[in-house]
């Protein structure tokens, strides 16, 4: 008989916020595979923004170079510990994607700028420029998939924006967190909470404090509406549910595009 | 003392019909009930026309007209799409001043305004949107970027054709058929369009006008076959139209409100200055939601400055609107009269320090003389609603740093302005700020081809430009 | 002299460089909002016979002669010799070989003799020649002098050079008055011409004026703008008040009626009177002649109906 087999540390699966791995203000828990992941509340949704509207002057006055390395060195780190998503069902092809996917999103961060802004061709004597600024902070619910949850922070950060997700699959949401934790991402970039999304997303939908609300994992049309009407109260910009979402294809630029402002600067020129 | 005599514009270019219908399917019709409005000149409170006011049979009707020329209308050639919204502006140009003064009579701006600046502004709109028609694969949106369907618009009284402009013309480009609602107390140079869309043989549907009220708003907002809606307001309606599409997949684009923050630096050049705080504030009544309604003064230079500013109001002429020599000419409304009298009667409650030049008022019609008030805080609610009115709220500020804050302290954010010498301290401030569009030593300056439009509660989406096309297109 | 004693000679450059700067896409989108004021029927016939009044009938050519000179003298004290109503023009502008001259053919008109002087149009001579210059004009019967500042030593930032010029040719014009002409269109940017207007305002200018009339830029509605900003600034800080001709390039009614408006709404009232704005012009005085007709006669009227001088 061997020696008594070692008893497995369990991982207790908290949440992200502010750089921060802290339980849910409420206490709760719940089971997910046998490990313990916390159940977030509306105050941790509250500390959530907080976290990520202290955080975004900054992330978003950081170069657009500065915020590309940030998100290539997630996708370097993503690589290093690829082997941590397996056990939760995360396939060699979609590890390949999503790290691809922080790859190819990293290199926007210079780039967008360029494709969606520039010089207006006025009629009158005035420079009239046209440059994309992030909209602020985006509250995500995100799809359950790690390349659909990456499939929506990325555009969202890279852009200078940040996020509250609400994850739905918390081992995988918790793992990627942990990789952002261990990335040179500032705390309160991104901040993921887990749990019920239904019991936490109206608290965000309605925050005043929030600026975009992107309801992509979102699978009630019921819900969906509903908290698209509370986003009306503040006149949040919305990404609307996208329940055919193929996270393999091209994105586009459109979830960055949702998620920035156009911000137009006239000066007279004269001598 | 060198007085101007008087010099109006010729009132007869303009010929106005006793009463008008809708324009649905390409042809004008009285509502399916009956119903009509009246439409009144603000400055003298003549009634103009009678209007049709369209329920939701009529919308119904508009609708189907507008989906049925859909089919067609999104197939045709850009290149064709193009011609009719380049003949559009031509005819435009050709009846623009027909149209100013049929625009100053229904809305109450100053001829010298409608001629000058609403207009060009408008034909150059259909022009700027003529040419994307059929180049529309090259504007960012994906190689081959589809219409949406039937836009549902409803715009606003300020800027009436204007803002028809602002909404018809991308639609149009991108394919897409419109039903339009001028705004209740305006509705008669959407009216005269839609007779430039039969002029210009535009296909029957492809632009629909439904005149009348908040009800026939909804109802065309509500309605199942609207694929957008383009909304131009209040952001109170906006927030209200943003519920009741919710959830129905409806595209919304909303340009609101705003409460914009005029900023002036000790190193500004102060005469000109002067200039755009006057046209920031007064042009259009500050009928105009990016309107510089506040206006932040560094300390230093405060009082020297408002010497100055209110030495160039004591020169403003307010009065008849077909004047060419007016430049503040009447309130749109007596409800927004009343609603301009009362907040600016709190904010002398309030304790800020009111005061206007003297100037005489016509005795009938809708008035009110240009008003400044000094020794606003932040906390005023003259300082953070919107007014819509020829108001201004004066604020001071020691540092930039301060400037920029308050600035940003509202939730609005459609514009601002920034007055001062420095490049550099333009750029970073311009960057500071929270607003669509920021005006550097200049302001209420406008162009086809520069997108507009604002942050948080100043609604989302963007108008004129390449960005412009975005709203209308899948 | 209170004026420029109170800023030091040393402290001109910091004084100048801090006055505000001019937008020029401002101003002049000011000068032509300005411009598109509609001037009708009565205010019209009023504004002409005020522009008539302000004219500096000017001839300041090197072909100049003494019978040239007295047909423009006569022109000046009667415009309209049709029309005993018409006014008189404010002065006859000449050069100074050309003043006893027109003294003699003006005297007891109430018309002004000017004189530019300094070595006009240049004003590169040596300051004791501009003095000389000076002298003889007045004492030949000028009563207002119209001098050049140095625009070389301005735009070198001799500031204090060019305000020891103007002090010395006040002196020099004794009780004449003093009309400084800077030059706009050589000092280029609407910046120089603010700094260069309160220079001559601060080194005792009783006028300041646009231009020779030599040069391929003269008087434009937006550079008279600027310099009426500063005469009323200038009124304000010293409680002194100065006059402002806007000189060449001025050719018809309809540009005169801009300024006239210009005036109205930058200055106001204290500033429309031939005391303190002057046209220097040669052609504009016909065509206001013409206009004048038309007005009170009701039909258009032409050119050889009115005299060539």
């Amino acid at each position: 008989m061997p020696k008594s087999a070692r008893l497995a540390v369990r991982k207790t699966y908290k949440l992200f916020i502010g750089g921060a791995f802290p339980r849910s203000e409420s206490g709760r828990t719940f089971v997910v595979n046998g490990d313990n992941a916390a159940l977030a509340s509306r105050k941790d949704a509250r500390d959530a923004v907080l976290a990520a509207r202290a955080a975004q002057p900054k992330w978003a006055g950081a170069t657009a170079y500065n915020r590309g390395q940030v998100l290539y060195r997630i996708a370097e780190m993503l690589e290093a510990r690829r082997r941590e998503f397996t056990p939760f069902g995360v396939k060699a092809d979609e590890m390949d994607a999503t790290i691809d996917r922080w790859v190819w999103y990293a290199g926007w961060s210079d780039k967008i700028a360029q494709v969606t802004g520039g010089a207006n061709p006025v009629a009158g004597p005035f420079f009239n420029i046209s440059s994309p600024e992030p909209t602020g902070v985006v509250a995500v619910v995100a799809p359950p998939s790690l390349l659909g949850l990456v499939s929506v922070i990325a555009p969202a950060v890279v852009t200078g924006n940040t996020v509250v997700v609400l994850a739905p699959e918390a081992q995988t949401a918790i793992t990627l967190a942990e990789v952002l934790a261990t990335s040179d991402v500032p705390g309160g970039v991104v901040n993921i909470l887990t749990g019920k999304y239904a019991e936490t997303a109206p608290w965000l939908a309605a925050h005043a404090d929030v600026n975009a609300l992107d309801l992509t994992g979102v699978e009630h049309a019921e819900l969906a509406a509903e908290l698209e009407r509370a986003a009306a109260g503040t006149l949040k910009r919305v990404i609307r549910p996208r329940p055919d979402a193929d996270f393999t294809a091209d994105p586009g630029l459109r979830p960055m595009t949702a998620l920035l402002e156009t911000k137009t600067v006239w000066h007279p020129k004269g001598e | 003392m060198f007085s101007y005599a008087p010099a109006p514009e010729s009132r007869s270019v303009v010929e106005i019909a006793s009463s008008y219908g809708l324009f649905i399917d390409g042809a004008f019709d009285p509502s399916k009930d009956g119903n009509v409005f009246k439409t009144v000149n603000p400055a003298t409170e003549e009634v103009l026309a009678e209007v049709a006011s369209a329920g939701s049979e009529d919308v119904d009707r508009a609708v189907d007209a507008a989906r049925r020329a859909f089919q067609s209308w999104s197939t045709l050639p850009g290149s064709e799409r193009a011609k009719y919204l380049f003949r559009i502006a031509r005819i435009i140009q050709e009846r623009s001043r027909e149209l100013a003064v049929l625009e100053s009579l229904d809305n109450g701006k100053p001829i010298k305004e409608s001629r000058d600046v609403d207009l060009p502004l408008v034909a150059a709109h259909f022009f700027y949107y003529a040419g994307w028609a059929d180049k529309l694969g090259y504007a960012g949106f994906g190689p081959d970027p589809k219409p949406l369907g039937v836009a549902g618009q409803i715009i606003p009284w300020n800027f009436p054709l204007l803002m028809l402009a602002w909404k018809i013309a991308p639609a149009l480009a991108t394919g897409n058929t419109v039903v339009l609602k001028p705004a209740e107390t305006t509705p008669l140079s959407a009216l005269f369009f839609a007779d430039i869309c039969r002029q210009a043989e535009l296909p029957p549907g492809v632009v629909n006008i439904v005149t009348g009220a908040g009800d026939t708003g909804a109802y065309l907002v509500q309605h199942p076959d609207v694929n957008k809606v383009a909304f131009t307001g209040s952001t109170e309606v906006g927030r209200e139209i943003a519920r009741s599409v919710a959830g129905t997949g409806k595209r919304l684009t909303l340009e609101l409100g705003g409460k914009a923050a005029n900023i002036v630096f000790d190193d500004a050049p102060i005469d000109q200055a002067v200039e755009g705080i006057v046209s920031g504030i007064f042009f259009n009544q500050g009928h105009v939601c990016c309107a510089g309604s506040r206006l932040l003064v560094q300390e230093s230079i405060a009082e020297e400055l408002l010497f100055s500013l209110k030495r160039r109001m004591s020169t403003l002429r307010v009065g008849d609107p077909l004047d060419k020599n007016t430049d503040i000419g009447a309130i749109n409304s007596a409800a927004q009269l009343a609603r301009i009298t009362e907040l600016s009667e709190i904010g002398a409650q309030e304790g800020a320090e009111r005061w206007s030049p003297e100037c005489q008022l016509p005795d009938r019609g809708f008035w009110f003389a240009p008003t400044i008030f000094t020794g606003v805080t932040q906390a005023h609610r003259i300082a953070r609603e919107e007014i819509f009115g020829p108001v201004l709220s004066v604020l001071t500020f020691r540092t930039p740093a301060e400037a920029v804050e308050k600035a940003n302290n509202t939730p609005y954010g459609l514009s601002a302005g920034i007055w001062t010498e420095k490049g550099s301290r333009i750029l970073a401030i311009a960057g500071k700020l929270r607003a669509g569009v920021v005006w550097a030593n200049t302001f209420n300056k406008f162009d086809p081809a520069s997108p507009f439009g604002g942050y948080k509660e100043s609604g989302y989406g963007r108008e004129g430009g390449r960005h412009g096309l975005e709203a209308y297109l899948a | 002299m209170t004026a420029t004693a109170s800023i030091g000679l040393s402290d001109l450059r910091s004084f100048l460089h801090g006055l505000p700067g001019v937008d020029k896409v401002g101003v002049e989108s000011r000068a032509a909002a300005l411009g598109t004021r509609s001037v009708k029927a009565s205010a019209k016939a009023s504004a002409i016979d005020l522009a008539i009044r302000m004219v500096d009938l000017t001839t300041l050519e090197g072909a100049d002669t003494p019978g040239k000179v007295r047909a423009l003298c006569a022109k000046g004290r009667r415009p309209d010799p049709a029309d005993p109503s018409c006014p008189a023009v404010a002065a006859i502008c000449v050069y100074p070989a050309m003043v006893p001259v027109a003294a003699a053919a003006l005297a007891g008109s109430g018309v002004h003799l000017a004189s530019v002087a300094t070595a006009f149009p240049s004003g590169q001579a040596p300051l004791e020649v501009k003095l000389a210059d000076t002298r003889a004009a007045v004492e030949a019967g000028a009563d207002e002098i119209d001098m050049v500042i140095s625009r070389g030593a301005f735009l070198a930032g001799e500031y204090n050079r060019v305000f020891d010029e103007i002090v010395a040719v006040k002196e020099a014009s004794g009780a004449a008055h003093l009309k400084v002409i800077l030059e706009t269109g050589e000092l280029a940017t609407y910046d120089n011409v603010r700094r260069a207007s309160w220079l001559a305002m601060l080194a005792g200018a009783d006028f300041i004026k646009t231009s020779t009339g030599k040069v391929a830029v003269n008087a434009t509605l937006p550079i008279t703008l600027v310099m009426l900003e500063a005469v009323r600034d200038y009124r304000i800080a010293y409680n002194r008040q100065v006059g402002v001709k806007p000189a060449g390039g001025i050719k018809n009614t309809k540009d005169a009626i801009k300024y006239l408006v210009t005036i109205n709404e930058t200055v106001g009232d204290d500033w429309l009177s031939p005391d303190w704005f002057r046209f220097g012009a040669s052609s504009l005085l016909n065509d206001l002649l013409m206009q004048r007709t038309r007005l009170t006669t009701g039909h258009y009227a032409g050119p050889d109906y009115f005299t060539l001088d």
